[in-house]
């Protein structure tokens, strides 16, 4: 029922720092969410971009010092397709994502808290239907665990270099489009 | 071909030089918040720390499913423990459920050292749009928290778990599933905010 209390001091802190990264960084704030869907306030994308960029760097040089393991989900299309349009779809009906509303929550924001409810009632349709979903998960092509530079064949380190790059500069371009981001006083 | 090749990067040149004031962008923004760069940074070195010192990646759509356990059990136990998901994944308080739990009271740190606490339903763009009806606004949240959650819950991720820790990973089902996410997410917010 518990985990060790290590892991759990573990969580604590990094949540802890995580939601006070997402509220500084406005993105617990559904104007900031829709007005990136909107394709007018692009705080959400330019935050990923970083988060990416420097996460990718130091979690890969983390795994080929053996410091580290991957955790690769499967690339099954049923699920990413299905899963991933639905997801977007929710997203913009609520105004917020899994990991900014409770964030949200912290700022008090009394919608965010009935979308966290409504989110359990999600998860719990999914588990409960989830031997019924097997088939149409099943009917689809599924690739498995495979990363980038497994399914060409190349070095990890390529794709990193590249990725790093290509956000610099898709970064420079939003932030050359996009600088500021829409009024989020209330 | 390498004519070509420089003409590229002579006209990319100056959007490069304005990635080198990222920093100074944090004065853009009024008020308690903080540069995009900054946070995105720093989600990015969160993200070092979580698999060096708990071998998890940021992510947090597995703790709804994790509650659905908990709630479930005190419904109905003997069907909840019966269900394939939750023997594969056991609901407990685990790193990620304590993860979660402390993003909130992470929110509400940063909300009360800027003062941003607001207590309240509505949002001036909702408004707009929607009108001033809080259970309007409480049945639409609901109803999209539903369908969010059993998406991410289908995907295996959301907007952390795979958008940000997948991708950082390569993985090639996590760059998909963002590319789907995003496709859903602005088609269906441009019909509801700017269509009609």
């Amino acid at each position: 029922m518990f985990d060790e209390p290590v892991k759990l001091v573990l969580g604590l802190v990094t949540g802890i720092l995580f939601g006070v990264l997402l509220q500084k960084g406005q993105v617990a704030k559904f104007q900031v969410l829709m007005g990136q869907f909107l394709l007018k306030d692009f705080t959400v994308v330019k935050i990923m971009a970083m988060a990416i960029a420097v996460g990718t760097v130091g979690v890969h040089a983390l795994v080929s010092m053996g410091l580290a393991e991957f955790h690769i989900q499967t690339a099954s299309l049923a699920r990413v397709i299905v899963g991933g349009v639905l997801f977007g779809t929710g997203l913009s009906i609520f105004g917020l994502c899994p990991g900014t509303s409770v964030a949200a929550c912290g700022e008090g924001r009394r919608d965010a808290m009935i979308g966290v409810l409504g989110m359990f009632v999600g998860a719990g349709v999914y588990v409960a239907a989830f031997e019924a979903l097997q088939p149409m998960i099943k009917a689809m092509a599924d690739y498995g665990k495979v990363t980038l530079p497994q399914l060409t064949s190349t070095s990890p380190w390529l794709w990193v270099g590249a990725l790093v790059a290509l956000i610099a500069i898709a970064l420079a371009i939003v932030e050359r489009l996009h600088p500021k981001r829409l009024n989020t006083k209330l | 071909m390498k004519r070509r090749l420089s003409v590229m990067v002579l006209l990319l040149l100056p959007s490069l030089t304005s990635a080198a004031d990222f920093g100074v962008d944090a004065t853009h923004y009024d008020g308690p918040a903080w540069s995009p760069y900054i946070v995105g940074a720093g989600i990015g070195v969160l993200s070092w720390l979580t698999f060096y010192f708990s071998d998890k990646p940021i992510g947090a759509s597995s703790f709804y499913a994790t509650v659905a356990g908990f709630i479930g059990r005190l419904v109905a136990r003997r069907h909840t423990e019966s269900l394939s998901y939750f023997q594969s994944n056991p609901p407990s308080v685990n790193w990620g459920f304590v993860f979660v739990i402390c993003t909130i009271l992470g929110g509400f740190i940063a909300a009360w050292t800027g003062d941003e606490i607001r207590n309240e339903w509505l949002h001036p763009m909702w408004v707009d749009r929607f009108g001033d009806s809080i259970a309007l606004r409480g049945i639409v949240g609901f109803i999209g928290g539903v369908l969010m959650a059993f998406g991410s819950r289908l995907a295996g991720g959301c907007t952390s778990g795979h958008g940000i820790s997948g991708t950082l990973q390569l993985n090639s089902g996590s760059w998909l599933t963002v590319i789907f996410m995003f496709i859903g997410g602005i088609a269906t917010a441009m019909l509801l905010y700017t269509a009609l």
